[in-house]
Order: structure tokens, then C-alpha cells, then sequence
């Protein structure tokens, strides 16, 4: 257990250092880049204490935005898909969910990338909605949303096949 | 009582998720207002620190165009001074140090740019400290940049002019008409300069500089060069793209503008400051 805490505050710095330092200046054709700091909240186990979930996905959100200047817009796209998590693992999972016996490395394919899509879909839309913020421009904002969420679609997917766990 | 209570820690998820929401929608909409984006900001110690040092590995890598462009800058004012002391210092020498300059540049190096984003800001390695103040302008060699928009000790924030907050007066330099340059957002090296009137006579490729109505930037300052332009619906405005001089992709060294003037013009535009 206490293993487990220090690897999920190991996970939590290395993967905002990571955003901030290095994905956040791609800017792949101009203005793609990919948002792989949620890996935490995917990854985090499904027993987890609600309300400490929320605060720490809270946090995270908070501390990506003061990085990049962006206000809130990081921590409340965080705090939505972590609210609403319960709902897609149940959908995505359905009975092995219940039970509370789902290891996202054991998954297949097709289950984790459907939960990873969802997720990551649902964090741009908000992300990027928050931070444009004008219905003049929606055309950019699904543009952005699309083409950004395959980006960080991939590239989640390429984490978690490289960083598996072999123990669990 | 007991049922509120019996409420409030069924509910206890919900209620947090709530206030969090409100709290960082707050924080959203108050970043989407000019001056008002203050609480989270990276201009603290922390981000500061993390940025310096990874501007301290990444400015190895970009030495030999900035060395280039020092250069360039150099010959530039060389040619002006020379211009200048050939009839001022053979008949007087003159301590130009001690007179009243209406702005004083203070040198400063990008920690941080964005420029993918609508509201883009950039931060700087210069504060407080260094004499940084909010509202003072900032520009490169090339052209114009932003506007200090956040300070601490050691960093500060500026205003892109890639930002939907931003709005900077700047005018055509073969004539006294100008408008607000502001920008739509797609491409990070076009700008659109907006509220020029349609007697101005307009040509592309023409120069825009900063007309130094306000005592942010000193008239004179480079902007760009009419990349297009049309007049806006009601037939009355120009709107013109205005291809930048600055590739705001790659900014390197900067200079903070400060106006030596400012006290007094304040204190003429609103007279009651003094009484």
C-alpha cells in the first residue's frame, strides 16, 4: 500500500513535469499539442476515496494551469472527467467493473482504448471550450479538440504500453 | 437537522465537485479578462524557478541566431550614433547620461512563450527588482511584443499581442491615421489592425508602427507591413492583416520599455491626482 502511495506521487510529478516541460512546447502544425498529464487520473486505482480523488485531480488541473497561464481551464476539465469516471468505466467495463476487479493493463485492446478515447475526448472538448471561450469560433474549437484529442490519444496509448507495470 | 446532515455527507461527492467547478470556473473567467487573471499566474517562485532552469538548458541551442541578431542590432545603431556625433561632437561634447530620457529599455530574456493558445502569454526573467513595472511595453529589435501585464520580485508577465485581451494603438507610418491591433487567433505571425478609417490611402507592403498616443510605447516602433486589406461591413473601417516583423514563434532577447514621462502626463490627463 505505502508502495503504491509513493508511486501515485512519483506518477503525479513526473507527469506534470513532463506536460510543462516538454509536451506543452510541441506545437505540432502550429498548435497541437498533446495533454498526457490525465494519464494520473486513468490510471488511478478504482477503489479510491472520492472525495481525495477530486481534490488531487483538482490540484493537478491547478498546477498545469499556473504552468501555462491558462486560469482554470486545466482543473475543471480535470474535475468533470474525474467526476464522471464511475459512468464511463461502468459503460466501457460493465460487469467487471462492478466487481471491482478491472487492471487497466490487463484489459484488451479494444476495451482501453475505447475508455482512454472517451476520457480524453471529454477533457478536450471542456478544455478547449474554457479556453477559447467564444461561440464565434466554435469551428476552431472542434478543430482543435479533434485533431489535438488523436494526438494525445496516441500518444497515452504509447505510454501505457511502454510504462506496464510487469508485477500487477 | 439530522437530515441535513444525513444530506450533506451523502451528497459530500457531489458537493465537492461542485465547488471545485465553481472555484475553477471562476479562475477561467477571470483569466479571460485583461488585469483581472492575477491568482494563477506563473510569475510565483516556483514556476519562475522550474522555467529558469529549463531556460537555462535550452538557450545553448539558440545562441547562434541570437548572436546574429545582436549583431545586426549593433551595426544598426552604429550607423545611427555615427550619423548623430558627426556634428554634435565636433562641437560640444555633450554627457548624454545625465539628460532627461523620455524611456529607458531594460534588457530581459523569454522564459516561457506561447503562442498556440487565444490568450497567449509569455513570461520574462526580469522583475520588480529589475525595475519592471506593470503597463510598461515590450518589444524586441524587430517590432513590438506585449504589454507587462504581472509582476513579482523576479519574473513578470506579458501580454502577447497574440491575445484576445490585447488591444494596442498603432497607426501607419506615412500618415497619422491608426486603429487597434488585435487578433483572430490563426496564424501567430498575422495581426489585424482594425478601426482605420477609410480616407487613409493604403498600399501592401506598407510599414506599421506604434504612434505613441499612449505612454506605453514610443512613437516609431515597427510592427509590421500590410500583408492585405478590406473594408469592414458597414463600409466605413478599414480591417488589415498585418504581417509581423517579429517571428512571434521565436522571440530570444527582449527589452522592457520604461516611460520616464509617465507621472507627469498622468498627471495632466487627470489634474485632480495632485490637488
Amino acid at each position: 500500500m505505502n508502495n503504491n502511495v509513493l508511486l501515485y506521487i512519483g506518477r503525479f510529478f513526473s507527469l506534470v513535469l513532463v506536460q510543462v516541460f516538454i509536451l506543452n512546447h510541441i506545437n505540432f502544425l502550429g498548435y497541437l499539442n498533446p495533454y498526457i498529464y490525465i494519464i494520473f487520473i486513468l490510471l488511478a486505482p478504482i477503489n479510491i476515496n472520492k472525495s481525495l480523488f477530486l481534490f488531487l485531480s483538482f490540484i493537478l488541473g491547478l498546477t498545469v494551469d499556473m504552468f501555462g497561464d491558462s486560469g482554470g481551464v486545466h482543473a475543471t476539465a480535470c474535475i468533470v472527467i474525474t467526476y464522471i469516471r464511475p459512468v464511463v468505466l461502468r459503460s466501457v467495463f460493465g460487469l467487471s467493473y462492478e466487481f471491482q476487479t478491472v487492471k487497466l493493463s490487463k484489459v484488451g485492446f479494444g476495451q482501453r482504448l475505447a475508455y482512454v478515447t472517451l476520457m480524453v475526448f471529454m477533457h478536450h472538448i471542456i478544455l478547449f471550450s474554457l479556453e477559447i471561450f467564444n461561440y464565434s469560433h466554435t469551428l476552431l474549437i472542434g478543430k482543435k479538440t479533434l485533431f489535438s484529442s488523436l494526438f494525445s490519444i496516441i500518444v497515452i496509448m504509447l505510454v501505457l504500453v511502454l510504462f506496464r507495470r510487469k508485477d500487477s | 437537522m439530522q437530515q441535513i446532515i444525513n444530506f450533506l455527507i451523502r451528497n459530500k461527492n457531489f458537493l465537492l465537485f461542485l465547488l471545485l467547478l465553481f472555484l475553477s470556473l471562476i479562475l477561467t473567467i477571470q483569466s479571460h479578462s485583461y488585469h483581472k487573471s492575477k491568482f494563477i499566474s506563473s510569475t510565483n517562485f516556483l514556476t519562475g524557478g522550474v522555467y529558469g532552469w529549463r531556460y537555462s538548458i535550452n538557450n545553448y541551442f539558440g545562441l547562434k541566431s541570437e548572436n546574429e541578431r545582436l549583431l545586426q542590432e549593433n551595426e544598426q545603431l552604429r550607423n545611427q550614433i555615427s550619423w548623430l556625433t558627426a556634428d554634435t561632437i565636433a562641437t560640444k561634447y555633450i554627457d548624454t547620461t545625465s539628460f532627461n530620457k523620455p524611456f529607458t529599455f531594460i534588457k530581459g530574456n523569454v522564459f516561457r512563450n506561447d503562442y498556440s493558445k487565444m490568450d497567449n502569454y509569455i513570461l520574462i526573467n526580469k522583475g520588480e527588482k529589475d525595475g519592471i513595472e506593470e503597463d510598461m511595453g515590450v518589444i524586441t529589435d524587430k517590432g513590438i511584443i506585449g504589454i507587462v501585464e504581472n509582476t513579482s520580485k523576479n519574473y513578470s508577465r506579458v501580454i502577447s499581442i497574440l491575445n484576445s485581451n490585447s488591444k494596442i494603438n498603432a497607426g501607419l507610418k506615412n500618415s497619422n491615421q491608426y486603429g487597434s491591433l488585435v487578433w483572430n487567433g490563426k496564424d501567430p505571425n498575422i495581426v489585424q489592425l482594425e478601426t482605420v478609417p477609410r480616407q487613409a490611402i493604403l498600399q501592401k507592403g506598407d510599414t506599421i508602427i506604434t504612434n505613441g498616443r499612449s505612454t506605453i510605447f514610443p512613437r516609431g516602433i515597427g510592427i509590421g507591413t500590410i500583408l492585405n486589406y478590406k473594408l469592414d461591413q458597414n463600409q466605413s473601417y478599414f480591417l488589415i492583416d498585418v504581417q509581423l516583423f517579429n517571428d512571434m514563434t521565436d522571440i530570444g532577447f527582449l527589452y522592457a520599455i520604461k516611460s520616464n514621462d509617465v507621472l507627469e502626463i498622468k498627471s495632466l490627463e487627470n489634474p485632480k491626482i495632485d490637488e
